[in-house]
């Protein structure tokens, strides 16, 4: 197998007496989409926070393309082409949708210790912007103030803005959250265009969805991994099944 | 054009031609003292907008930008106490030391936030204070005179009072511009997204606190000039305008005219300091009138005079 993208080697982080991550070890694959499930608590977006340097964890290493990247903010790791959503909508409310994903982009294109020209002028920028949200299908709302947005669009700006940094590894954290049927029918269909594109882990609590996209799937439980392979290994896990898919599951064998 | 000829436009507007003109009314009426006041008020509007530049436009809530007015002060005073009257020389020593002074306590500063990043700021400020009052040779607790002007040879003549009025002007009306470049280019908003969601800002690959600390030394800077420009006006510096009360002030003329807003600063600083002075020629309790009044401003208009000025151009 080629060179995992993403390498976590025990990985643990601990809350006080809570243990987070638990000697955590997973890899990416260039290109795979992989999914991170688990049931709520088990650690899934503090894993990601530690992979974008929003958390330090107490010990073990993340490397990306090789690079050990545990110790960098996370400005940096953007810098190396690490990009996330957040499960939280985090985006700058007082700002129109464009400018969030120009700023995205500035962020990209040299050094932004610059005075005196109207960044707002800077074409290259703005069309990066117009780009970005055209792919999340967001053209017509781009000089609209994100506060004013609805949620679904600003779930997909979340995407854009991500996609802006030109990233080589999509952190999404739970992409669908709070989406209605249709909404997530867009997304999952966003989803299967960006993953030809961009190596992606993908945070979701959506079984229907997670089946349906990954390559690979793997299954924290109390910040552990109880199980990683491919979504029909997953799905016959007998640990998994114990541990997690049986309350869903009328999910996975319509699936 | 609509939305050009809005009430707070024509405030804005308003304001300005008065600005200009106001030599012209005291020449004319021959009232001197409206002309030393409004010189008193530009060169404190010019640090009221720095101060807002920080505060409205980076979130930093600095409660010791007095320290700067007295930096620039004393830059002037004492260069002029050891025989150097050159402006060309005093003005730029001023700038220079303020924006140091600004790297040294921004660099410290911000690594807090919050109620600690004001507490740190105006402990620096009140270091800075107490350092002054004990400059002995240069008049301690007493302050300093500077028995003449800063001099820029046959250019300007900073004792004449129109002269030096529109010096300030100037200096004021550059400064605001200066900013309004600044608020709009790359920098400016890349700071301003700081303010709004600084954990977005690291994730798409900035980091935040640098622009901070070059918004904190800009800041710094530019009120250093208004602290050059206020020894000049007053031909006397001491610790006083570094007290922690005058770092008060400032901010009440950034929040009393509109955080935020380019000409805001400005519109505060003249409401508040005439106000102070009409006030203060009816009882001596004038910050019992005072107070209240910004209460009202902080609790019903949260964008300020502009804040409201705005409300209605929209309404």
């Amino acid at each position: 197998m080629a060179e995992p993208l993403l390498r976590i080697a025990n990985l643990t982080l601990r809350f006080g007496g809570l243990v987070a991550t638990d000697n955590l070890s997973m890899e990416v694959a260039p290109g795979e989409l992989h999914a991170i499930i688990g049931p709520n608590g088990a650690g899934k977006t503090t894993l990601i926070s530690q992979l974008t340097g929003q958390l330090m964890p107490n010990s073990g290493a993340i490397y990306v393309a090789g690079q050990d990247i545990t110790r960098l903010p996370s400005y940096e790791r953007s810098a190396l082409g690490l990009a996330r959503s957040f499960q939280i909508t985090s985006l700058l409310r007082d700002f129109t949708a464009a400018d969030n994903v120009a700023l995205a982009a500035q962020a990209h294109a040299g050094h932004s210790f610059r005075f005196w020209a109207d960044a707002r002028k800077e074409q290259p920028l703005r069309e990066a912007a117009r780009a970005a949200l055209k792919r999340v299908g967001l053209e017509e709302r781009a000089d609209v103030l994100v506060s004013e947005l609805s949620h679904g669009e600003q779930r997909e700006l979340e995407l854009a803005v991500a996609l802006a940094t030109r990233p080589q590894l999509l952190l999404l954290d739970e992409p669908m959250a709070g989406l209605g049927v249709t909404e997530s029918q867009r997304m999952v269909a966003l989803l299967k265009e960006l993953r030809k594109e961009f190596t992606i882990v993908l945070v979701e609590h959506d079984m229907e969805a997670v089946f349906a996209l990954a390559d690979r799937i793997t299954v924290l439980v109390y910040g552990r991994v109880i199980a990683s392979g491919k979504p029909d290994e997953i799905r016959s896990d007998e640990e998994v099944k114990r541990a997690y898919l049986g309350e869903q599951h009328a999910v996975t064998s319509q699936g | 054009m609509k939305s050009l000829l809005n009430p707070r436009n024509a405030v804005v507007a308003l304001v300005i031609a008065g600005l200009l003109l106001l030599p012209v009314y005291s020449a004319v009426s021959g009232n001197l003292f409206i002309l030393t006041m409004f010189t008193r008020i530009v060169i404190l509007a010019l640090a009221a907008a720095s101060l807002n530049l920080i505060m409205g436009y980076g979130g930093m809530m600095s409660f010791g930008h007095a320290a700067y007015l007295g930096i620039g002060g004393y830059a002037v005073g004492i260069l002029a106490f050891e025989g150097i009257g050159s402006g060309f020389i005093q003005w730029p020593v001023a700038l220079i030391a303020s924006a140091l002074f600004a790297l040294v306590i921004g660099s410290l500063s911000l690594r807090t936030r919050g109620v600690y990043f004001i507490m740190i700021t105006l402990a620096f400020a009140q270091m800075a204070y107490y350092v002054a009052s004990a400059l002995s040779r240069y008049g301690a607790d007493d302050g300093l005179t500077i028995y003449k002007r800063s001099s820029f040879g046959p250019l300007v003549d900073l004792s004449n009072r129109t002269q030096f009025y529109y010096v300030c002007l100037a200096c004021l009306f550059g400064g605001i511009y200066l900013i309004r470049r600044i608020v709009n280019s790359r920098f400016g908003l890349v700071l301003q997204g700081v303010r709004s969601n600084e954990q977005r800002m690291q994730a798409i690959g900035f980091n935040a606190n640098r622009y901070r600390l070059v918004c904190f030394v800009i800041s710094g800077t530019i009120c250093g000039l208004s602290g050059a420009l206020l020894a000049n006006n007053t031909d006397f510096v001491s610790p006083a305008v570094m007290y922690w009360t005058r770092s008060g002030d400032l901010m009440v003329m950034v929040i009393l005219g509109g955080m935020g807003s380019l000409f805001g600063p400005v519109i505060g600083t003249i409401v508040f300091l005439v106000l102070e002075e009409l006030l203060s020629q009816v009882t001596e309790y004038w910050a019992l009138i005072m107070g209240p009044l910004l209460l009202l401003i902080v609790l019903f208009a949260r964008g300020g005079i502009m804040g409201l000025l705005g409300r209605f151009s929209r309404g």
